[in-house]
Parts: structure tokens; sequence; C-alpha cells
């Protein structure tokens, strides 16, 4: 079998450049199979992440010719063939070392979605109809690969956008606790407001890259968007709540922890 | 038994600080991509600019949008619908008779407003402009053309807010195209008086696209019952919703086709009615 040419990014906080392994090819194997055999072979200390090799941990989060993949689920052979292939860490988050991010942006802001909040449990216990159940079912579907969050331009082009932007594995768990029928918070104010859900312009890339084939700004960022509109920009579900004497939570109200 | 507890302790989590800075991986450049990633955005591009250029070209001409009596047929061109001026009324094809009588320039003007405003604020549509003309990002992982970037969070883009508004109008104008696709029936001073033509097939597809367009739309969607929390204390609009996602799931679709058959439309009628071509009867 022909070779492999692998052009790997190494480097650290203090800048790096790539560097080019050749590689004899071997059948059915995907590129983690390959930074492995270099580790293996002429490279012991370049640095990757992995741990399931199933596509489901989302440890191994890197890019490959320039798009965000998972190294453990990319087949040599669905790459372009005779060309080298690039692998570089994620570009959104600070490098570590070689492939390795740090992702804790994506961890403070797990610390900020509000918790689940629901009712007072009633006398029979909680129920919850099949029917709400599944609507919930594919958010949590997510293996917090970040691989939606490296490529959201967003915050991939703009770091300054980082304080104020969940970015879209958040907004899939924001959407999922706002259709959840048995929570009592109410985190329109708060996503419009501080986690910068109007920065998202419903580009799509984070649904492109999503390895779970989770429908990110379909079903989870436009109806989000749909419900700040309610809380916010419609007229009518205003003058609805005035006359209904409803009240929405500010952003502060809804950001509080329950226990 | 034992309850939730939601009052006790609470810590504002609103303001946790997010560490920043820091050097990022891989080499300073817009993109490593190496595929054709501005494919995508030049068809857009074309496509789009081509229909903006016939949509004003055909606004402006003000003739030739309606094939009458005297051919013995009653088509109107979706652009030109419903019928303000005098142009068309003595067939009663459409509403709206001459209602605007000192309005003097293309009725169009005043019409396009709408459809345009719906698929300007429609979320395919921004997906598609904000690629391929905006350039954020033009293509994933491809770097956005922008220094800053606050997307639809301030003015004036904040403004893409009002799309279900132009939802409820675009109700409106499927009603009054599904109105006229019924009077394309009508073959006025010929045998029976209807009959279907080619013409009629054409306005009858233009309607049902568009009303998959719209039934498609994010905001009926959410209108529906997207915007409940729960479906199962609200069974009818949950089957609505049911109803409506696998629609909602092809809207990208239904946005060209609908685009490109609105465009067939005017100008099969326009062919018709200067006489390039004659509405084949088919029965
Ligand atoms: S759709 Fe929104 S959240 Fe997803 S990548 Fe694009 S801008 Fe980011
Ligand atoms: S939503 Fe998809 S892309 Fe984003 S972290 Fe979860 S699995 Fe990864
Ligand atoms: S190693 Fe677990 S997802 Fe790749
Ligand atoms: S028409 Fe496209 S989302 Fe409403």
């Amino acid at each position: 079998m022909s070779d492999i040419t692998m052009r790997v990014w190494r480097g650290d906080q203090n800048g790096g450049a790539f560097e080019n392994y050749v590689m004899p090819k071997v059948e059915g194997e995907v590129i983690l199979d390959v930074i492995h055999r270099i580790q293996a072979t002429t490279a012991p200390d370049l640095a990757v992440r992995w741990n399931c090799k199933a596509g489901k941990c989302g440890s191994c989060s890197a890019e490959i010719n320039g798009k965000p993949r998972l190294l453990c689920m990319t087949r040599v052979d669905q790459l372009p063939e005779g060309e080298p292939v690039t692998v570089t860490p994620m570009r959104t988050f600070p490098v570590i070392r070689d492939l390795a991010t740090d992702v804790s942006f994506n961890f403070e802001m797990a610390r900020k979605v509000p918790a689940f909040n629901p009712i007072p449990k009633p006398e029979e216990g909680y129920r919850m109809q099949q029917i709400d159940v599944e609507r919930g079912q594919e958010f949590r579907k997510c293996i917090e690969c970040f691989m939606c969050q490296d490529v959201c331009h967003v915050i991939r082009d703009h770091e300054e956008n980082k304080p104020k932007y969940a970015g879209p594995r958040f907004f899939i768990r924001y959407a999922e606790l706002e259709m959840h029928p048995l929570d009592t918070n109410d985190r329109r104010e708060l996503v419009r407001e501080k986690m910068g859900l109007g920065m998202c312009n419903i580009t799509k890339c984070c649904t492109e890259v999503c390895p779970e084939h989770i429908k990110i700004t379909d079903n989870a960022i436009i109806p989000l968007k749909e419900r700040v509109v309610d809380a916010d920009f419609d007229p009518v579900a205003w003058l609805g709540r005035k006359i209904l004497r409803r009240t929405k939570r500010t952003s502060e109200e809804a950001a509080v922890q329950p226990d | 038994m034992t309850t939730v507890e939601n009052s006790a302790t609470r810590v504002d989590n609103s303001k946790t600080p997010v560490v920043l800075g820091g050097t990022r991986g891989g080499p300073d450049q817009p993109t490593l991509r190496t595929d054709r990633w501005w494919l995508a955005p030049v068809i857009t591009v074309a496509i789009l600019s081509s229909f903006v250029v016939y949509a004003t070209w055909a606004a402006f001409v003000n003739k030739d949008y309606y094939a009458g009596a005297s051919m013995h047929r009653d088509l109107i061109s979706p652009f030109y619908s419903p019928c303000l001026t005098q142009g068309c009324i003595t067939s009663g094809a459409s509403i709206g008779g001459h209602v605007l009588s000192w309005w003097t320039i293309s009725p169009a003007l005043l019409i396009l407003i709408f459809p345009l405003g719906f698929r300007m604020t429609c979320y395919y549509y921004r997906r598609a402009y904000y690629r391929s003309f905006w350039w954020a990002p033009p293509a994933c992982s491809v770097s956005d053309a922008h220094k800053s970037y606050s997307g639809e969070s301030k003015f004036p883009l904040i403004m893409q807010n009002v799309h279900r508004y132009f939802f409820y109008f675009g109700l409106i104008f499927n009603v009054l195209l599904t109105y006229d696709a019924i009077m394309a029936f009508r073959e006025p001073g010929r045998g029976l008086g209807w009959g279907v033509s080619v013409g009629t097939l054409v306005l009858i597809v233009n309607a049902v696209l568009l009303w998959c367009y719209s039934l498609s739309c994010h905001a009926c969607r959410h209108l529906c019952g997207g915007q409940v929390r729960s479906f199962s204390k609200h069974p009818i609009r949950a089957k609505l919703w049911k109803f409506v996602t696998p629609l909602n799931a092809k809207h990208m679709q239904f946005a060209w086709v609908s685009l490109f058959f609105v465009a067939f439309t005017d100008i099969y009628v326009r062919l018709v009615a200067s006489g390039t071509i004659t509405d084949f009867r088919l029965f």
C-alpha cells in the first residue's frame, strides 16, 4: 500500500509549526490510528487527547484539513487520495500542546446555565409523558466534543465575544430546559442579554460539524430565538402578557441557581 | 414524602468570569480548508442577484402581467397580485379592483415589499446571505471578514425579529395567490367558460409551493406548537407542530424551489400576455 503524509501542527503557548510525518497506509485506519503510530514510532512526545476511540467520549476533537472532526471517526480513505493530511488543534481554544487544547471556556459556560428547577413534587410524584420526554432526547445525545463551539465564528473569529457568548453546545442545553414541562425557570432574558443568543446568525456551521447530528440550529437555537421574540420583540405577545398579568424573569432572576 | 426545595441557598452564577486569551494552536491563516468551500457562496450570490435583478425589472415594466378575456384566459403574474390597478379588473381576477386608481407607477412596487420582507427576514435566507454576501462566515471554519461582530444583537439586524409578522402577511398573499390559481381555471368567452391550460397548472404549482414555503417557516413551527413547554398539556398544538416539523426540515428546499417558480410563473404569464407564446389548452 502507498504512504500517507501527515502534516501535524506541533507547538504550545510559545508558538509552533507543522511537522511532516510520512507513514505507510494501513487499510481501514482512522486518523487517530495514524497519530498513534506516529507516537509509537517517530514522535513519542506528540500530545493528543483521546479516550474511547468510538466517537462517544468527545475527547479527540481537532481539525483535519481545516475542518473540525473527531480524530477517531475520520477514516483515512474518506480524505482526498494522495494529498497530505493536515491535522491541527481546535482553533477557538488556547492550545496546551500539539493537538490538545484547553477547553475550560466551555466548562465556565456550563456552570452559568441555571440548573433544572422543577415544580414542587406533587403527591403522586413527578410524572412526564412520553411525548414530552421525546422532545428533549435529541439534545441529550451531545458528547461534549465542543466542535460546535470551535467552529462557531462568533468566538472563533472574535475572541472578545467569549465572555458574553454561551455558544451552540449550551444553547441546546438552554433549549432543553426551556422545553421541559416540569421546569419553572424562564431563561429567555438571560440568553438574550448575557448569553449572546442574538450574536448567532444561524449560519449553521455548528449543525454541520456535530458528530451526533443534533439539529442544533433548527431545533434549539431558532426555537430559542423565537421564544426571545415572544418575550421581547412581539407587541401582540407583550399586550397578551399585560392583559393576563404574566411576568417574565429578568436575566438576574433567571441566573439564580436552585439548590 | 420529600419535596424539592427551590429556595434554599442560591448562588448568582451569571457573573462567573471567563478566562480569556492564551495562544491558539495552528497557523494564523484564514482557513486550512483545501476543498472548494467558495463554490456554495458564489452560486448563492449568482442566483440571488439574478433573482433580484429580474424581480426589479419585472416590477418596473408595469405591463404584460395579465392575460385576460381577449385571450380567453384569466392569468395574473404573482408579482402583480392582488390586482390593484385598472389593468386587470375587467376580468375579476384577483381581489382588489381599482382601489388605487391614483397610483400611477407599477403596483408591483407596493406588492413586492411583503414577499421581499418575508424572504429577507427568513431564517434560511439569512443563513444564505450572511454567508455569501456578508461573509460572516463565508463557509464553516473559514474566517469571517469582519473586525468586530455583534450579529443580530444590535440595530439594524435586530430587526430580523419581525419575521413572524412577515409570515402573517405571507399567509394573506398565499390566500390571494390561491384565489388566482382557482381563477386560472376560467376561460372567459369560450365553451363552458372554464378549462385547464398549462397556465392553470403553473399558477397552481406556484401557489402550492408558496404554501409549502410558508408552512415550513420556523416562525410558523414555533407559533403552531414549538412555543409550549408541555406537549402533553397542549395536544392540538403538539399535533400541529408534528405536522409542520417534517415540512420545516425541508425549508431550504422549499425556499429555493418556490423562489425559482415564482419567477418562472411571472415569465410564463408575461410571455402569454405579450402574445409571445400561446397558453396551451390541456382539456
Ligand atoms: S448557527 Fe449560530 S451558534 Fe451555530 S455556528 Fe453559526 S453562529 Fe454559531
Ligand atoms: S452539540 Fe454536537 S458538536 Fe456540540 S458539543 Fe455536543 S456533540 Fe459536540
Ligand atoms: S476518542 Fe472518544 S470520541 Fe474520539
Ligand atoms: S420563511 Fe424561512 S424561516 Fe420563516
